[in-house]
Formats: structure tokens, sequence, C-alpha cells
């Protein structure tokens, strides 16, 4: 807490920076909010930036609200953001929109939770932001109270939040690299900001803010490990090529991986609907992050562990996953290749293992492979033997996975 | 009870397997607003077979997990006209699907096409034998359309099965390896055949050797990974040998599961509603117009949906079944020799060999293989050879076919064997790796007869109060001489591969219905070129009703030597390209009689 004092002036100056920015930025000609090609600009990146998964409930209207998002301090329930005027922002100005989405503060001057991932969309640029309102605004309006703040005591008191953001929030916009290529700032924008890919895979601080020197590195929430999608040859996506990464965020699948959990769900509203040269912008800037790919020394084969996780992996998963873990190509992951094998933590594995996972289909990957639950049949310590099999094979190296792991896992992840 | 009513569609389908999967996709992607009513549960590979439960033969084989309960519905049974047909409680002879995919999901894969005789059967046979060859009550009909016509929808079910095998005749070129009297095909199978464990090769080595042309089963079991025109992908078979009764853990069997569905269910304009029973089909005033269907909850509640055009599309019996109680075409009297729902049903003609080798020189370690593994010959199909010295017509492909080495069902002991106990035990242990059974290793026709045939039955009532199809059938002499021939010539194979002893299980009559030959129930609402004897035109469209059309084996004139699928799957095809070019521009009869 040493550092309190002096990141919260800094982080109100900025904050004051940026809000006479953005006030002179409003001066500038802008479209009508009429206009059809910045209303579609609004649709696409209200897609990039997924608005429409967090702010549309199962079997809800579309952007009307109500789905809880999970936190680690409590749920927050995503706000209601069509034009109604009375439970929507039907009488948000712009003005009122834009710091909502890039300040965290809303029309009424409420402190957001960056369960709304504002310390994220803040790296957008006004123009980006007005045009999502141009979209949403086209939307029906839907009236539906939303009551979001569910968070327990001392979380629920927004005024909390004065003190998170001078610690963690640095507002303000993309800053273009002029020494990278136009392609390499597009993608670095779009992870950045509207993607908010960190929101998820950064590494965060125990009142979950951003660790910014591990940045992209992975990080357990939900009962998944979102992980490390820097190049890091050990832990991240280093032995994916950029046409890996367009064909996983565009489809769902790749020759290596499945998505599901989470990121199927972020596959299916938002990066199978972009286009293929935004995903190629952010696989070109997720291969110039180098990430941390020290290596560990792998669990030796003659480990009791290793030997009990091999039994079973050849017993119940090689037919599938083939005994060297190669998979088949699109349909069944290959665990050699996969960082979620990799990771820090075993969360995924264990979660996958545990109660099985529905891979995302998509239009060009309808297939849609599902990987059984196997926790109703195998012990955790059965489950752990071949979670530390995986994670010390074909290449990986990581500690042993406790029994005990397994036990929180089967009582954490629904 | 009064229905309540849906909002209309375009298109009502009843029954989610195979044809109602293809009619549904291609009147979706034609933009169709397209409801499919299926009366089972909805199956997924991932819900239906985890691999870790999967291969459970008690499970899925004795207690039928994949099958209708005979507490939902079933039929009564009789073998001759003059007996009173009894509801069978169990199934045996045939074993009903049940949820989506239906037979699909649970078949064995085995892709055959029929031969181009097969499709003008009466005619050929008459030309060549004469009229008096057949016996006068055999009732076998031309099915008012070629192979020729047929082929490039053949095509279209294989390569979106994936189906593997070895091309025998492509563009009218004999190939070698494949089956020489097969139709000629267009292009080559999607995927080459897969590979065959030792029995299998044995088997067709000593066919080699007495001057048959063996050849691999044509194989909806993936001998590769596949993605199909529909970009939906199939995994390598892992030869597990849990296929018939079960389903594909893998992605590696085509069904309707593994080739359509993920696309179909993606579709917006397509909708299932699945626990849901259609109970009739509805009629105008006139009788002459579908205006939907009437079906039932699992709530036991009542809906009417109101669509343009009716697509029947569930397993042979019920579509007779539903045919008859919507009261559509003239009911089969066999008595006058009139009316066409019920007329010509046809089943299968099996029969198997079972051989025992020496065990110190043969472990043929029969649990590797697939649902379609297998290396046949067609010597004996169809009209492929001179029936004129035996006596009878049809025929059928012999193989070993053997699908697995399951614990409960294969495990084969010589005659004489006591029935249980520490002898059977023995005798277990000594022949389970060096006997083989290929289970319906001898696949023969049956062709129809005016005393074979589905009507409603008098006393038996579903759980609705409706009557109960009633099924009277019995073999007829060409079938069980036909049968006696092509176990002989089965069995002489076994010999020359060297077992010690080969037993020949004959199929014999009467016709058993709790003995399990085939799910292969043919005909009942043919297709043909006259009305007044046939239920349904070359199109698979009601004459009576022109805005219904009855998919599957239903529509087939009698039942050829192979396994129906292939030929189901190409006439779906065929009949969604018909509604899609022609009848939707001009809706009406596609045929005037």
């Amino acid at each position: 807490m040493r550092n309190a004092v002096p990141r919260l002036i800094a982080g109100a100056t900025a904050l004051l920076a940026v809000a006479c920015t953005a006030r002179l930025a409003s001066a500038d000609s802008l479209p009508s909010g009429q206009d059809f090609s910045q209303v579609e600009r609004g649709r696409y990146l209200a897609v990039v930036a997924d608005f429409g998964g967090c702010h549309t409930d199962a079997g809800g209207r579309p952007f009307a609200g109500g789905r809880p998002i999970a936190t680690p301090f409590g749920t927050v329930v995503a706000a209601n953001i069509t034009p109604d005027r009375e439970t929507g922002i039907g009488n948000w100005s712009d003005e009122q929109f834009d710091s909502a989405v890039r300040l965290g503060r809303t029309g009424d001057g409420t402190w957001l939770y960056p369960a709304m991932p504002f310390p994220y969309y803040t790296r957008m640029i006004r123009a980006d932001v007005l045009a999502i309102r141009a979209y949403l605004n086209t939307l029906p309006a839907v009236h539906h109270k939303v009551k979001s703040n569910q968070l327990p005591f001392p979380f629920d008191i927004r005024a909390g939040m004065r003190l998170w953001d001078a610690l963690y929030f640095t507002p303000g916009p993309y800053k273009s690299d002029p020494g990278k290529s136009a392609q390499w700032n597009r993608g670095a924008y779009l992870v950045q900001g509207p993607g908010h890919c960190a929101a998820c895979h950064t590494p965060k601080t125990r009142l979950g803010g951003d660790r910014d020197r591990q940045s992209l590195q992975g990080y357990a929430l939900q009962g998944w490990f979102a992980p490390d999608i820097t190049d890091s040859t050990t832990l991240g996506l280093g032995n994916w090529s950029a046409e890996d990464i367009v064909a996983y965020l565009k489809s769902g699948h790749n020759r290596f991986a499945a998505a599901s959990g989470p990121m199927g769900e972020e596959v299916a509203n938002s990066s199978s609907e972009m286009t293929d040269g935004d995903l190629e912008a952010i696989a070109a800037y997720l291969k110039s992050r180098p990430g941390d790919s020290t290596t560990d020394k792998p669990l030796s084969a003659g480990d009791r562990t290793m030997v009990a996780g091999a039994a079973i992996y050849q017993d119940l998963c090689s037919a599938c996953h083939r005994p060297d873990g190669s998979g088949v190509a699109y349909l069944i992951p290959d665990l050699a290749h996969s960082s979620a094998v990799a990771s820090r933590e075993p969360t995924s594995v264990l979660r996958v293992v545990i109660h099985g996972a529905q891979s995302v289909g998509t239009a060009r990957e309808p297939t849609a492979p599902a990987m059984p639950a196997f926790g109703w049949q195998l012990t955790d310590a059965q489950i752990a033997a071949v979670a530390t099999y995986l994670r010390n094979s074909w290449g990986h190296a990581a500690p042993a996975t406790e029994a005990e792991q397994v036990h929180n896992a089967r009582a954490g992840a629904g | 009870m009064t229905a309540r009513k849906l909002p209309h569609k375009d298109v009502v389908i009843v029954g989610l397997g195979w044809t109602g999967s293809i009619v549904a996709n291609e009147l979706a992607d034609a933009g169709l607003e397209v409801v499919a009513i299926e009366r089972g549960p909805w199956r997924d590979t991932a819900s239906a077979s985890a691999p870790n439960y999967a291969q459970d033969e008690l499970r899925y084989r004795i207690r039928h997990e994949l099958f209708l309960r005979p507490g939902q519905t079933t039929f009564t049974f009789r073998n001759k006209m003059n007996q009173t047909a009894l509801p069978i409680r169990t199934w045996g002879a045939f074993m009903p699907g049940d949820g989506v995919g239906g037979g699909g999901l649970h078949w064995n894969a085995e892709t055959w096409r029929f031969l181009p005789s097969d499709f003008v059967l009466k005619t050929h046979l008459t030309k060549r034998y004469g009229t008096r060859f057949l016996p006068p009550d055999m009732t076998i009909q031309d099915w008012g359309i070629t192979y020729e016509e047929l082929e490039p929808y053949y095509d279209r079910f294989e390569y979106l099965c994936g189906t593997c095998g070895t091309a025998g005749n492509l563009r009218g070129t004999i190939q070698e390896g494949g089956n020489p009297f097969e139709g000629p095909r267009s292009r080559p199978y999607p995927n080459p055949a897969q590979q065959q464990p030792f029995s299998h090769t044995l088997f067709a080595k000593a066919a080699r050797e007495m001057g048959y042309k063996p050849f691999p089963q044509p194989s909806g079991n993936m001998s590769r990974p596949y993605t199909n025109p529909l970009g939906v992908r199939l995994g390598p078979c892992t030869y597990c040998g849990f296929c018939e009764w079960f389903v594909c853990a893998n992605y590696s069997k085509a069904s309707p599961q593994t080739t359509i569905l993920p696309v179909l269910m993606r579709r917006g304009n397509f909708q299932l509603r699945d626990n849901a029973e259609v109970t009739q089909i509805n009629t105008d005033s006139s009788g002459k117009r579908a205006t939907g269907v009437t079906f039932v909850d699992s709530s036991g509640e009542q809906w009417e949906q109101p669509a343009d055009l009716v697509i029947l599309a569930a397993f042979t019996i019920f579509n007779i079944q539903l045919l008859l109680l919507s009261r559509i075409g003239k009911p089969y009297d066999p008595q006058a020799n009139t009316g066409v729902i019920g007329r010509n049903f046809t089943h299968q003609t099996i029969s198997d060999v079972t051989s025992f080798f020496d065990k110190s020189k043969f472990i043929f370690n029969p649990f590797i293989a697939s649902g379609a593994i297998g290396m046949a010959i067609d010597e004996f199909n169809g009209d492929n050879f001179d029936h004129g010295p035996h006596g009878f017509v049809g025929g059928g492909y012999m193989g070993q076919i053997q699908t697995g080495g399951r614990p409960i069902q294969t495990i084969p002991v010589p005659p004489g064997t006591p029935k249980w106990g520490a002898a059977w035990k023995a005798a277990v242990r000594d022949n389970y790796q060096s006997a083989l059974k290929p289970g319906t290793g001898v696949h023969g026709s049956m062709y129809s007869y005016r005393d074979v045939y589905v009507d409603l039955d008098p006393t038996y009532r579903d759980r609705f109060g409706r009557p109960l199809a009633r099924i009277t059938i019995d073999f007829h002499e060409n079938e069980l001489k036909q049968n006696i021939f092509l176990t002989d010539k089965f069995a002489e194979i076994f010999k020359t591969m060297g077992a010690q002893q080969v037993v020949k299980e004959y199929r014999r009559g009467p016709y058993d219905i709790t003995d399990y030959q085939t799910t292969h129930l043919c005909g009942g609402a043919i297709m043909g070129t006259d009305p007044k004897s046939s239920a349904l035109n070359r199109y698979l469209q009601s004459w009576d009703v022109p805005n219904l059309f009855v998919m599957g084996a239903t529509a087939f004139p009698q039942n050829a030597g192979y396994n129906p699928t292939d030929t189901v799957g190409a006439l779906a095809y065929w009949a969604a390209d018909a509604i899609r070019t022609r009848y939707l521009k001009n809706p009406g009869p596609l045929v005037h009689a």
C-alpha cells in the first residue's frame, strides 16, 4: 500500500487529462448518428467488444441486460443498454455514454465495477465508442429493470472503486507505435482495447487489477484457466503460426485446439464474426509478445504418479487423443500442443476431465465435438495422476497435480 | 381433447432420422421454414455416447438403450392371415430406433448400393426367365426409377457420410479389388476402404482361391479423418467393435449426428420438437390436401402444427401406421388384392455360419472390428448368377463381416457344449480367439408376396387408443431355397479357410419374430408408376395427397440382398431435389397417372 497515494494522485491527474481530451474531441464534427456506415461500424465494434455477449441474458432480449457476471468478489449483473429511457440508456448523452465505456463512470457519476471492462475500453478512440452508441440507438428499446450491484459488503460500496481506479486504472486511448506496422498497431489496439483480451488472460492482483508485467500470460477465472497467449513456446502460443491463431479465433478450432467454456462463448459471440484482416492483426500482435519461455524439468516417466497417469491415459484417453497426444486436427485437441495443458495451473485440465467440455460450433467449423466428463468415474487421485501425466509429457513440464487440487476443482466449478 | 394450434410452417417433418435430417436440411437450405417433430429424445455424441460408458453391451444391446420402448408403442404380429396377431412386448426380429438420429445413430454403417437390375426387377426377371418362373403369389414390381437416375443421389449420400470402400465399377470400367457386379459409379468412394483384420483377410484369400472376387464391404466407419461437403468433420475409426446398437463415441461413424445435424441445428429457419409423437396427418375436407399434423407432447398435451408440405420420415412400420390412421391412400386388402397402403411389406432373409479353427494356429482377435468392416463377395446376389437351375429368385451378399467380439453375444462354442458351468467356460476360453461368427454373414433378399402386409389390428391399441399396426409375415419357399443355396456356398469358403468345424445356421420358416435378423423393414407404401399398385410416385410423393411425401424404405417394392440405408439416403436426396427444383415452383402432382 506504500505506493497507493502517489498512484492515486497520478491516476486522478490522468483522469483529468482524459476528461479534457474528451471535451476537446466532442467539438470535432462527428457523423449525426443516422449515418449507415457509422451504425455498421458500431455494430461491428459492439461485436468485437462483445457487448452483446455480456449484456444479453440467457433467453433474454439482445442488449437488455440481466446476465449475471461472476467475479471473485461476487456477482455483478450486466445493465440494460438498449435505448429505453427509463431502464436502459436512452436518456444518456453521448458524453455520458463515452464516460461509462472509457472511464467507468455512468451518466449520474456512479463508479462502475471493472466487471465492465472499462480499463480496456479506455484504449478505444472516441469515434469508435460513439459509433457503438449510434448502433445501440438503432435497437428496439426494451423496458427491463436490472439491479446491477449484487455484491456483498464491502464490495457493494461503489465509492471503493475510487481507490481501485487509482491503483489499477490508467485511462487514455491506445497510442500507436510508429516503429511498428499498421497491422501490428491495429492488432494491439484490438487486443488492448475493444477485444479486452487481458481481462481474462492477464494475471490479476488480489484486488483484481492487472499485473501489467505479466500481460497476457494467463489467469484462472470462472473455473477455467485462460491460458498464456504470448509467443512463449512452453506456456503460450509459440508453436502456433499466425494462421493457426486466425483459424482458432475465426472458427473456434484449429489443428491443435478447440475453444470451449468462456473462450467458446467469446468465439461464438465475437471473434468468429470479426474480419479476417482484424484477426490477422491480432495474430501478428500476439506473435510479437515474447512472454516467458523458461522451462521446468518434467517429472521422470518412472515417477509413480506418472506411471499411474500413463496407464489411465492409455486406457481412457488415447483412443481419441492418440497415444502421442496428437489428437485429430480440428476435431480432437492435440494435447502435446495445448496451452491449456501446459498452463502454470492445471485448472482447465481438471475442469475438462471432471466435467467434460462442449467445444464451440461456428459457421466455418460446425462440428462442435465434445469431451465427455470423467469426474464420475475417476477418483481425485486418479484425475491428479492423469493431469500430472499430461502436464509432464510431450515436452510439457509442470509440478505434480495434487488430489486436493482435484477435490477443490470439483467443489468450485459447476 | 382439443389440439392447440401452433403458428404455420412451410414444412413439417415427422421423425428426425436420416431421411428427416436430409430433407430438413435441403428444404431449410431452400429458405423454407421447417419444423421436425421427433417422438424420442435429443441425442448427440457427447450425451448419448461417452467413451467411458458407451461400450456396454448389456445396457445397449440387451436392454435396448437406444430403442423405442414397447410400452410407448408396439405392433402385433402373426405368420398367416388366418391367425390372431398378438402384440410384441420386447423387440426381436428387428429393432425400432428411437430419438433424434433414429436407426441412423445405432446402425453399423454398411453402405451398399442396390444393383441396376434391382430397380427393374419384375421386368428383368420376367425377361430372363419367363413369367412362369416366378411364384404365382409373388408381387414384385419395378420401382419407377432407374439406377442411372439414382446414381448422383447415391453419390451425394456417400460423400455426406464419407463412405470408405474400393470402387468396382468406375463409369463402366471394372476396377481391380472392388465389387465387379455393382452399377457404374461416377467417381470413387470419398475414402479408401478400412483396414481389414486377420479373419476378414483370410476369408478374402480363400474366396479368391475359389474363383470369387472379394472386396471390402462399403463402410461408414472412417478409414481416415474426413470433412464432408457440409463442412462437418469425422474422425478416424479406432476399431473398437461397438457400432451396431451403439453410438460411436469417436465421431467415426456416419450418422445424422456426425454429418448433418451440426449444420441443420444452426439454421434459424429450422426447429426441432423432440419427445413429441405425431398421432395424425391432417387433411382438408376433400382428403386430397394435407393441412399439417397433430402431435402429443411429453405432458400429454395435443398440438396441431399446420404446414403446406408434410414429410413423413418415420420408421417403415410407423409410416404405414400413420398413413392408415390418417386415412390417406386406400388400405391394402389381400383378399380382393386391391389398395396400396400396407402392400408389399418385406424384411430380409439372413443366415450365418459359425466356424471353429485350430486354436494353436489361429488367433483372430475378433474384438478388433468396426460395424461395417469385412470382406464380401457378390457372386450370389440379385441376378448376378443364373437362377435357372436353382428354382428360386433373389440372392444376397455374403462375407466375413464380423463386427466385434463383444462378451455377451459373441462367444461361439461348438455344438454340444453345455449351456453353463465349467465345461461351458472352458469352451468359451478355448474358442474365443479361434472361432468366427459373422453375425449376418448371408444377407439375403426378401421379395414381396400377396399375403405379407401391414394393416391395423382389430383388437390391440396404443396408449392413445389408436389401433396398433399388425404385421402378417412368413417366409415363402423361394426365400428358404435361396437361403439354403447361399448358406451352403458361404460355408464352403470357411472350409477353404481351414476351419475344423463349420456350423450352418440356415434361416428356416416359419418367420420368427423373436430372432434378430436385421432392422431392414421395407415396403408398405411403395413407389411405382401406377396408383393402383403403388402408394407413391417415383418422387416419393403420395398419389392421393400431393403435398405429402413419404421417405424411407417404406417405398421399396421389395427388399434386395443388401442393407437399405444407402438407397434410403439416395432416395431422400432424390425426393428433396424434386421438391426443391420442381414441386416448390408448381405445387401439385409431379407425375400425372
